[in-house]
């Protein structure tokens, strides 16, 4: 019923549903007016550029509103309603604010590294975007190594936290930032390991690949690997330094930790630099597990951007759930659920799924019969694996911490390890 | 017109110079830095010149196997990364000893 | 060789910026700063290996030199809080210089002496796949070599850097 319509703007420059023909449009009217190849070129990496970051700009305002209303109507509160209906002026006022205030910077603090932190954590989120696909032929940069690509880019982060620490001069913001790269470097592994799952799967570190390879299987890729999908968004929740992992700038603890000396435009640039690095983390996940701009030939009918920004803002809302429910968890116990829980059950899952790839490549049957199979074992596999980890490596309530690392002179007293109810039942003493 | 004056060419020597000044920059930094990490930088200078000697190698030379450079370059990111985590541990260990990474100041072979 | 114009500028500008930061390891006078620009020089050196058409090595070499030796190198730099911090040279800083001078003429003599066998081979496409068929294949012992290279250097590490075990203490009452 659909098809003429269909067809009235299939391949046309005005089908939205895919922009590259848009593009193409504009190229060859380039190439008609006389532009020399290597110009087209510089101009569809600038077309395709100024897309990508105007909707990083628009997110970016947007989630500051979501972020904090949703969190409010999730505690029982209103959450900012003062400013625009629903509140929805507050990201403006947010932004004139930060943009007015004086910029207080620590004298004695080495300005370049100051000054280049904050521009050093925003630059790799942003970075992200070039591998992702947006529908099927809109690709900024097409790398055959795109997730190892997005992987490189996670880990640059990882130094701006540290140059903004210690540039600050301030021995708080410092400490701050070394607990914040340990909990950064341990849940690197349980995220390589965990996305390797998915490239074994899909057989290629290309994000279109994948997108494609869920296609062909009629499968979203969470629905084949739940537990990778688990362990993924648990460690990047760490990395991003969402709640329950915001150890590092935890305003009740450490005042706030690596960006406590930073004010104005600079701590605004931190705050919106988690906005793009969550949403970038969205995106991601997103198009590896949950198919990208595809959904089940719905992109004949709405264009798979849309389809794609929808599913962002699905997996956003999922971070958003856990950051307005979890309380904070201690870096001792972030660290031990990384090393613990998350590695091991991230290397089981790359056993588990090279076997099953190996099973599937070699008796030949069709993907048809396998993909349920799959399913149900990773599924089983997944309950298994939570269920276990929960009822047998949970550790018992610990009062306090085991004796810290950094500075041994500080004597902690060990009280032995009791659980919630036996505590309890000596009425409250360990 | 101006399409000759910009006809830029580049050819494995300079891809080769290029790695060679890196390594003597390396070179000179692992003699003379009096801290233990700034040897540490050096050295990895050294190694990331001679990874761009191998790829430029694997990328320009007569060869059967041209991936061959390319492998053997993932294999010196590897030991290299392994050897700046086995120095970085000697250098911390050390400084637990002797409150110092000063390498004038390391100069006894028995404590 | 290469006969593109824009892969040749990016070369040189990814050059400049490689051999510019490498330039100011040497030079600034604070160990942290160095650390940094050791970090910069990665990255740079990375971009040439991409025009050197080795994406995936490019790609490996900002995942473990730029985000895991540089954090491992300002790691020991925090770790080691009463050292000094100053980039100082020692007292063979002239001869270093000398020897270093002397090498670089001596290799940029041999690269520009020799006859090489350049090939007008293109640039290679997708490396990932081939490279990890040669991990497999031909280079499967040297892989097995280098992970457990890899383990014996982390439990290398620890045993290092392992403190002494206070004296298990008493619990009250007991």
């Amino acid at each position: 019923m659909m098809a003429p319509l269909l067809d009235l703007i299939t391949g046309y420059w005005w089908d939205l549903r895919d922009l590259s023909n848009l593009s193409r449009m504009i190229y060859g009217r380039l190439d008609d007016w006389g532009f020399p190849d290597w110009s087209i070129y510089v101009i569809s990496g600038m077309l395709g550029t100024l897309g990508i970051v105007s909707f990083i700009g628009g997110v970016a305002i947007i989630n500051i509103w979501v972020e904090r209303r949703v969190v409010g109507r999730m505690q029982s509160r209103l959450g900012p309603n003062r400013l625009g209906p629903f509140g929805l002026l507050q990201p403006v006022a947010d932004a004139i604010k930060l943009m007015q205030k004086e910029v207080l910077q620590p004298a004695s603090a080495p300005g370049l590294i100051y000054t280049v932190a904050p521009i050093a954590f925003t630059v790799p989120g942003i970075a992200v975007f070039a591998v992702i696909p947006w529908g099927r032929h809109m690709v900024l940069a097409s790398l055959d190594v795109g997730l190892l690509y997005i992987l490189g880019m996670s880990s640059l982060a990882v130094l701006s936290v540290f140059m903004a620490g210690y540039s600050s001069n301030n021995k708080y913001s410092l400490f701050g930032a070394m607990r914040v790269i340990a909990m950064l470097v341990s849940y690197e592994i349980p995220i390589v390991v965990g996305l390797l799952g998915v490239v074994l799967f899909a057989g290629t570190m290309d994000l279109q690949g994948i997108v494609l390879f869920q296609e062909d299987n009629w499968a979203f890729m969470v629905m084949l690997q739940p537990l990778a999908f688990l362990i993924y968004f648990f460690a990047i929740s760490a990395e991003l330094n969402r709640t329950p992992a915001d150890i590092a700038e935890a305003e009740s603890e450490i005042v706030g930790g690596y960006h406590t000396e930073y004010s104005g435009m600079k701590f605004g640039l931190f705050y919106a630099a988690e906005l793009i690095n969550a949403v970038s983390v969205s995106a991601i996940i997103a198009t590896l597990f949950l198919g990208g701009w595809w959904m089940y030939e719905l992109d004949e009918l709405v264009p798979g951007w849309m389809i794609f920004i929808g599913k962002v803002y699905g997996v956003y809302f999922l971070f958003v759930w856990t950051r307005g429910t979890l309380p904070r968890f201690r870096i001792d116990q972030l660290l031990a659920f990384a090393w613990k829980w998350l590695t091991p059950m991230a290397i089981i899952n790359v056993v588990v799924v090279a076997a099953e790839v190996l099973v599937w490549e070699e008796s030949g049957w069709s993907a048809g019969f396998w993909i349920p199979v799959f399913i149900a074992v990773n599924g089983a596999l997944t309950g298994a694996l939570v269920v276990g980890f929960v009822k047998f490596f949970a550790p018992k309530f610990q009062r306090f911490p085991t004796r810290p690392r950094f500075y041994p002179d500080i004597d902690v007293p060990s009280l032995p390890a009791v659980t919630g109810a036996e505590f309890m039942a000596k009425g409250g003493q360990a | 017109m101006i399409a000759p004056l910009l006809a830029f060419t580049l050819h494995l020597e300079e891809v080769l110079v290029v790695g060679a000044a890196l390594f003597a920059i390396g070179l000179y930094v692992a003699l003379s830095k009096r801290n233990a990490i700034g040897v540490l930088m050096g050295v990895e200078l050294m190694l990331n010149a001679v990874n761009v000697t191998l790829l430029a190698f694997s990328r320009f030379i007569e060869s059967e196997q041209p991936l061959d450079g390319q492998v053997f370059a993932v294999f010196v990111i590897t030991v290299a990364a392994a050897e700046a985590a086995v120095a970085l541990a000697l250098a911390v260990a050390i400084y637990k000893h002797r409150e110092t990474v000063n390498i004038d100041e390391i100069d006894l072979l028995r404590w | 060789m290469i006969a593109e114009n824009g892969i040749v500028i990016a070369f040189w500008l990814l050059a400049a910026t490689t051999i510019g930061c490498a330039l100011m390891v040497a030079a600034v006078r604070e160990l942290v700063q160095a650390v940094l620009f050791l970090a910069l020089t990665f990255v740079g050196a990375a971009g040439m290996y991409i025009v050197l058409s080795a994406d995936f090595v490019a790609v490996v070499q900002v995942l473990i030199y730029a985000g895991a030796v540089s954090v491992l190198m300002t790691f020991a730099v925090m770790l080691t809080p009463a050292a000094d911090r100053r980039n100082s040279e020692t007292v063979f800083q002239v001869p270093a210089l000398v020897l270093a001078g002397l090498v670089l003429a001596v290799l940029v003599f041999v690269t520009l002496d020799t006859d090489w066998a350049i090939s007008d081979r293109a640039a290679f496409s997708a490396t990932a796949a081939s490279l990890g068929e040669a991990f497999l294949k031909p280079y499967v012992v040297p892989f097995e070599v280098a992970s457990v290279l890899l383990m014996v250097a982390m439990i290398g590490a620890i045993v290092l850097t392992q403190e002494d075990e206070p004296p298990p203490r008493r619990q009250e009452g007991e």
